[in-house]
């Protein structure tokens, strides 16, 4: 018992006892104050000594108000009312002065009378019986003590394990296979799997080595198509893996050599198939994607590989996750990308390049989202409301309409927007599956998920519609290039209403919704342009970005005009506008 | 919370102390006689002593001017001569007078020693003599009345304040500078010694002096005693004392002390030299020192035994005759185990032609030699329905589990769930087909543990209506509508501390703050006595094995016997110091065992209500006991987290089981007695090799009869097992008729 312990006990100063007794009117002196102080300390001391019996055969640890009120009571003391909460009681000091008080809030008992809601913790006592050990043995862990993963790994399991994380990310390409379709199919491995995301998570480490990135990802799939897993929350961290392939500037990215491209279109892929078949086990995680994609998007640092992984990754979100975060962030993007493909400098021609890809990766994503959403217009005419695709929810914002979308993507592509509806079958006569099949083929790796659970999800869309769709898109499309391009032309647009056969009333039924002026008469007629800029010198790099097509509608207009409308990628300065007035502009009149 | 005393007080309280004054006299006759033979053996001591001899000198210096003050013009004279000491040198340190002293010592002249000691026993009576108050308490001594003024008034007597450090520092530096073999006793005078001196400073309104010899030795004392201090270092005025219960326990009881006769003469006559009068009173006036012949103790020894808030018990208290053995079986014709159908159908009267006697009752219808005579206290006749339990019992015992280190038993834990820290007590029925709670809230809960649920008796005027010839009118009597899975009894207006039913499981008792004992049927679930008389809050309660009595213990310091149909006590057990916070029944019902805050353990005898035997070693409040089941032995649990067993016929500790870290409420032995289980605070069950720790201990003849026993510190083999449970404390355990362990406590969501 050390002198420090002894003085553990509470002392009311005699200056409090002034102040109690002045409060009630009395005058004290120095010495009555001390005497009364040192009894009160006693008094209070001994009732605590008391009142702990009554803590002791309660066979509590913790002392209680009430033990204390029974102490006083049993030594003749008027009891203290008012702290029989079982809550702990705030105690706590003033700022000004050195006052130290518990509070004490002011309760309306009209309104906690008339309160509905009925305190918890008033549930019946009951008593309720489990065998906690059996023959003192053999359950030895303590009771109600959850048991780790690790203690419940059977020997089995634990070999499975090793087995199959050795195979995956061994060299033999073939037990790979193997490994992965087990994974893909073993109905037993719902321990493991803690284990297996955690194997996953160790992305981060293998940044640099293509190859086991790979792997990694194809580990995630068949984890995520084993019928027999429920990922729970496991979700997110498979997740999180995937973005980290996706977006960041992964280790393996510095030597050009290496196509950490094709990772992160398989890995958007992955990220989209993850989330139309496992999204709603946890709530939020589309939002939370949009976001990080969005703020790598937005971020002028990030590297060029990055903003790519944003983009595909918003691809295969779907074409409204390209609408509502790629599209409205594209104008502000766009300067930025615009000068890096304008530097020819040597140092820059890596980056340079890379840029090429995003572009690439976004005209391939805006394309898709003026397909879709005109098909969704034409859904909505047709079938309703079943157009959106359940799982994204989408907060208010204004849609943009069709057509201004249209304009504004091609103010920035231009005619290579243009070129690609064109590389549709012919029009006319062209069976749906050749015009659908195509455009699948080429959109795969990056949209194949999202459709196959578009049409999951909607049944009503049949391959028939959407190759119905497409083929009038691209029509719409075109003939919206003109309309925009110049008034005069909007009379060849309404082709498509008088498209023979393959033009059904649901098509047409779209242009009054859409607000399309159609003129009613005229001659069906087709009409395209070649849009490319031919910026001479300056744009060998962006060659690719012109093509003809090669049944190029005829085209009535005098190029000049459509010319002069010509949009630029690149400075919108002088030169670009010395050289959109040039006569290197390629028009194909037809 | 003053507890007085209940006026009531048995004979045999004032038996007890009769003896002791005796004894105590003979003891300091003994001691005076002796010393001059046996004057060799301090002398090896002396020599050592000699560092505190400027003390000794100031010491005497300060007698003398107390003794002058006082004009005790003879003392003074005779203390001067005694000591050698000039009238000049009282106050010039004179150092030829230690010299003197120190040549007696040495010279070993045993004809001085004797004369000093005769004339400084002389002398102390006379200093005496100026306050008659102390007579009247050492006439009063024997009056067990803790009259507190009386009380009090022994410490008018006068000393300079100041030098009660000195003394006490005297007497340590000498306990220090002792032979080890010594030094372990003699220490136990620490505690008593330094309690009483700080009493007296500030009763006589010493307040800085108590102060300041509280701050000074308070941290020589035992790591046991804190609790005490505790309080002690709160009384700081002679107001306080009054009223004041660990006062008053220390008054009104003389702090027992065993000391070897060698260690005894040793302080004995360290004292005389030195004259240090005020110690020698305290030994003398409230120390009780119990010399006996033979090896002085050990250390670890002296630990084991002390602790009590009263010293140790008395050698002679254990000394008489506990019938410990078991009653008689009645003589029940069991039926054979495969006739199981019949049986039942018979209810209760089995054929003659095919049954066997049961292995136990044969068994049991040797007398065991220890066992009290059948009908030495009236026990109730056997019912029908009792028989028929007796049967049910014989037959589940058969396919008993026996349990052993190497097959432990299977435990089942009952939750108390949103019981809010308010359950105080459980108990299970003997079958285990009844769970009782007691609570915070003054409810007592009932649960039916198996399928068959509770049904109250019909009203009266269903019950005429009712056939009552037929066969199964038991069966009809009982209210359908009423079943349920549980009852709530509602009658007491505080805690319900204690709770247990009657082997006929129609009753429960249950015991609770507001100073009843309450008897319910089981029957209609309706309160059919309240029994007043502990009028402060009853701890515990328990029904005798074979129903009718039943004890009670409370904050009023006493245990009593009551018969349900008498609404006053039978028996009241006075002598525990403090609160008796747990009472159980020996299995033949002749005993019943107390266990107290005072941390000692009393077992009185029922017939005559004497005190049989005090069993001190705890360092803490008892809070549960248990007897095992051959009667031989008792196993208690206390706040300090201990177990101890204790031989009941011999009157020894003979274990000590360590492992548990807070307050063992529960204990029980299983049916067979191999295992001892332990519930705690701490949230955990344990089971103890009881067998082998019975088995372990030799009790040959010395230590019968001197009661020290060396304890094997073996509490990790005699372990069997700890058994944790979320966050639930261990309230209650029963080991049901097959070995099964039933735990039972509240869930505590904290």
């Amino acid at each position: 018992m050390t002198e420090r312990e002894e003085r553990r006990f509470a002392e009311v100063p005699r200056e409090s006892i002034k102040l109690m007794a002045e409060s009630t009117g009395v005058e004290l002196s120095e010495e009555v104050a001390a005497l009364l102080a040192e009894d009160v300390c006693y008094r209070l001391r001994e009732a605590t000594q008391n009142s702990s019996q009554f803590m002791r055969h309660a066979k509590r640890r913790k002392l209680s108000v009430e033990d204390f009120n029974r102490a006083l009571r049993w030594s003749n003391t008027e009891t203290v009312c008012g702290y029989g909460a079982q809550d702990a009681l705030p105690f706590r000091p003033l700022k000004e002065g050195e006052l130290f008080f518990v509070e004490d809030r002011e309760i309306n008992l009209v309104e906690l009378a008339l309160a509905t809601n009925i305190p918890k913790g008033c549930a019946e006592t009951m008593v309720r019986v489990h065998v906690s050990y059996l023959d003192g043995k053999g359950n030895l862990e303590p009771q109600g003590t959850v048991p780790t993963a690790v203690q419940s790994l059977s020997e089995d399991l634990l070999k499975y394990y090793q087995q199959i994380t050795r195979a995956i990310l061994g060299e033999d390409p073939h037990l790979m296979k193997v490994a992965l379709l087990d994974l893909q199919s073993n109905s037993k491995i719902a321990a493991l799997l803690p284990y297996f995301v955690y194997v996953i998570s160790g992305v981060k480490s293998v940044s640099h080595d293509l190859d086991q990135l790979n792997r990694l990802l194809h580990m995630v799939k068949s984890l995520v198509q084993n019928p027999y897993l429920y990922l729970g929350s496991y979700v997110r961290s498979l997740v999180s893996s995937v973005m980290y392939c996706i977006l960041e500037p992964l280790a393996a990215s510095i030597n050009p050599l290496n196509d950490h491209w094709t990772l992160r279109d398989y890995a958007a892929l992955l990220l989209s198939h993850i989330f139309w078949t496992h999204g709603d086990l946890v709530s939020g995680l589309y939002h939370q994607i949009l976001l990080s994609l969005q703020k790598v998007l937005s971020d002028p640092v990030r590297p060029l590989c990055s903003h790519y992984g944003a983009v595909v990754g918003l691809h295969a979100l779907g074409w409204k996750a390209v609408e509502r975060v790629l599209y409205p962030h594209l104008p502000a993007y766009w300067a930025n990308l615009q000068a890096v493909l304008d530097d020819y400098s040597v140092s820059n021609a890596q980056v340079k390049a890379d840029g090429h890809k995003v572009y690439g990766a976004i005209l391939v994503a805006v394309e898709r989202l003026l397909k879709m959403k005109a098909l969704s217009l034409t859904l909505a005419a047709g079938g309703g409301s079943a157009g959106l695709p359940a799982g994204c929810q989408w907060e208010e914002w204004t849609p943009v309409s069709l057509p201004a979308m249209y304009c504004e993507l091609y103010s920035f592509f231009g005619d290579s927007l243009a070129v690609r509806f064109s590389t549709d079958p012919p029009l006319g006569g062209a069976p749906s599956s050749r015009s659908c099949q195509p455009l699948e083929g080429r959109k795969e790796p990056a949209s194949g998920a999202p459709n196959l659970e578009n049409t999951r999800k909607m049944p009503q869309l049949t391959a028939m519609h959407f190759s119905l769709a497409v083929s009038f898109l691209s029509r719409v499309c075109r003939s919206l290039a003109r309309s925009s391009s110049s008034s005069s032309s909007v009379s060849r647009s309404r082709s498509s209403s008088s498209r023979p056969g393959r033009s059904t009333s649901q098509s047409r039924d779209i242009f009054p919704k859409a607000r399309f002026p159609l003129p009613q008469a005229g001659p069906p007629a087709f009409s395209f342009i070649i849009g490319g800029r031919q910026m001479g010198r300056r744009c060998q790099g962006r060659r690719f970005q012109t093509s003809f097509t090669p049944t190029p509608p005829l085209n009535t207009l005098p190029p000049r005009a459509y010319a002069h409308k010509l949009p630029v990628i690149g400075r919108v300065s002088k030169p670009v506008r010395r050289w959109t007035c040039s006569h290197y502009s390629l028009h194909l009149p037809l | 919370m003053a507890a007085v005393q209940d006026g009531q007080m048995e004979l045999d309280a004032e038996k007890e102390t009769k003896p002791e004054i005796l004894s105590d006299g003979t003891s300091n006759l003994s001691g005076n006689t002796a010393s001059g033979t046996l004057s060799s053996s301090p002398l090896t001591a002396a020599p050592a002593g000699g560092a505190p001899k400027m003390e000794d000198q100031q010491t005497l210096i300060a007698v003398l001017q107390f003794l002058k003050r006082n004009k005790l013009t003879d003392s003074v004279e005779i203390l001067r001569r005694e000591a050698g000491l000039g009238e000049d040198q009282e106050d010039s340190q004179a150092t030829d007078g230690s010299g003197g002293g120190k040549g007696d010592v040495d010279g070993g002249d045993a004809n001085s020693l004797l004369s000093r000691v005769s004339i400084t026993s002389a002398a102390a009576p006379q200093s005496m003599c100026d306050s008659p108050l102390m007579f009247m308490l050492s006439a009063a001594g024997a009056d067990d009345q803790p009259d507190v003024s009386v009380v009090l008034s022994a410490y008018s007597q006068q000393g300079d304040p100041s030098l009660y450090q000195v003394y006490y520092s005297g007497l340590k530096n000498f306990i220090e500078s002792v032979l080890d073999c010594h030094r372990a006793e003699l220490s136990q005078l620490f505690y008593p010694l330094f309690v009483h001196m700080y009493l007296e400073l500030v009763y006589n309104n010493h307040e800085n002096e108590a102060k300041a010899f509280f701050e000074k030795f308070s941290g020589d004392q035992e790591c046991y005693y804190q609790d005490d201090l505790r309080v002690l270092c709160g009384l700081t005025k002679k107001e306080h004392l009054k009223g004041n219960e660990v006062l008053l326990d220390f008054r009104t009881s003389r702090f027992v002390l065993r000391i070897s006769r060698d260690s005894y003469q040793l302080l004995k006559r360290h004292l005389q030299e030195r004259h240090n009068n005020q110690i020698w009173n305290i030994i003398q006036e409230h120390l009780y020192i119990d010399i006996f012949d033979g090896m002085p103790r050990s250390k670890s020894q002296i630990d084991s035994m002390s602790g009590s808030l009263a010293g140790e018990g008395k050698r002679e208290v254990n000394k008489a005759k506990v019938f410990h053995g078991l009653l008689k079986e009645p003589e029940i014709e069991v039926p054979l185990d495969d006739e199981d159908d019949e049986a039942e159908n018979e209810e209760g009267k089995p054929k003659k032609k095919k049954t066997k006697k049961d292995s136990l009752g044969s068994k049991s219808k040797k007398q065991d030699p220890n066992a009290p005579q059948q009908n030495r206290i009236p026990l109730p006749e056997l019912k029908d329905s009792d028989k028929l339990d007796k049967i049910m019992y014989m037959k589940e015992s058969t396919k008993r589990i026996r349990l052993g280190p190497e097959n432990l038993p299977s435990i089942c834990f009952y939750t108390f769930l949103n019981a809010y820290q308010g359950l105080t007590a459980v108990d299970f029925t003997d079958d285990s087909s009844l769970l009782a709670g007691g609570f915070a809230d003054s409810t007592v809960r009932v649960w039916s543990v198996t399928p068959k649920k509770l049904r109250k008796v019909k009203s009266a005027a269903d019950l005429n209506m009712i056939d009552k010839e037929s066969d199964d009118v038991l069966e009809r009597i009982m209210d359908e509508k009423t079943a349920s899975e549980s009852k709530i009894l509602y009658g007491h207006s505080g805690p319900v501390y204690g709770v247990s039913f009657s082997p006929d499981r129609n009753y429960l008792l249950s015991s609770s703050e507001d100073g009843t004992v309450r008897l319910w049927s089981l029957l209609t679930f309706t309160c059919l006595v309240g029994y007043k008389g502990h009028n402060y809050p009853v701890w515990d309660t328990q029904f005798s094995p074979f129903g009718y009595y039943f004890v009670s213990g409370g904050h009023d310091r006493v245990a009593r016997l009551w018969a349900t149909d008498h609404y006053q006590p039978l028996r009241i057990f006075a002598g525990h110091l403090a609160d008796v916070t747990c009472t159980r029944f020996h299995p033949n019902s002749n005993y019943v065992a107390t266990g107290s805050t005072d941390r000692t353990i009393r077992l009185w005898d029922v017939l005559n209500g004497n005190c049989v035997r005090i069993f001190t070693g705890h360092k803490g409040p008892i809070h549960s006991l248990a007897f095992s089941p051959n009667g031989k032995f008792l196993a208690s649990g206390s706040t300090d987290g201990r177990v101890l067993l204790w031989d009941i016929g011999h009157g020894l500790m003979i274990g000590e089981l360590k492992g548990h870290t807070d307050t063992i409420y529960s204990l029980k032995f299983s049916r067979d007695g191999e295992i001892l289980a332990s519930g705690s605070m701490d949230n955990t069950v344990r089971l103890w090799n009881s067998m082998k720790a019975f088995d372990e201990v030799e009790t040959d003849d010395f230590t019968a009869t001197t009661g020290h026993i060396h304890l094997p510190d073996n509490s990790q083999e005699l372990l069997l097992g700890t058994y944790h449970s979320k966050s639930t404390p261990v309230t209650h355990l029963h080991f049901t008729r097959r070995n099964l362990l039933l735990a039972a406590g509240a869930y505590n969501s904290q």
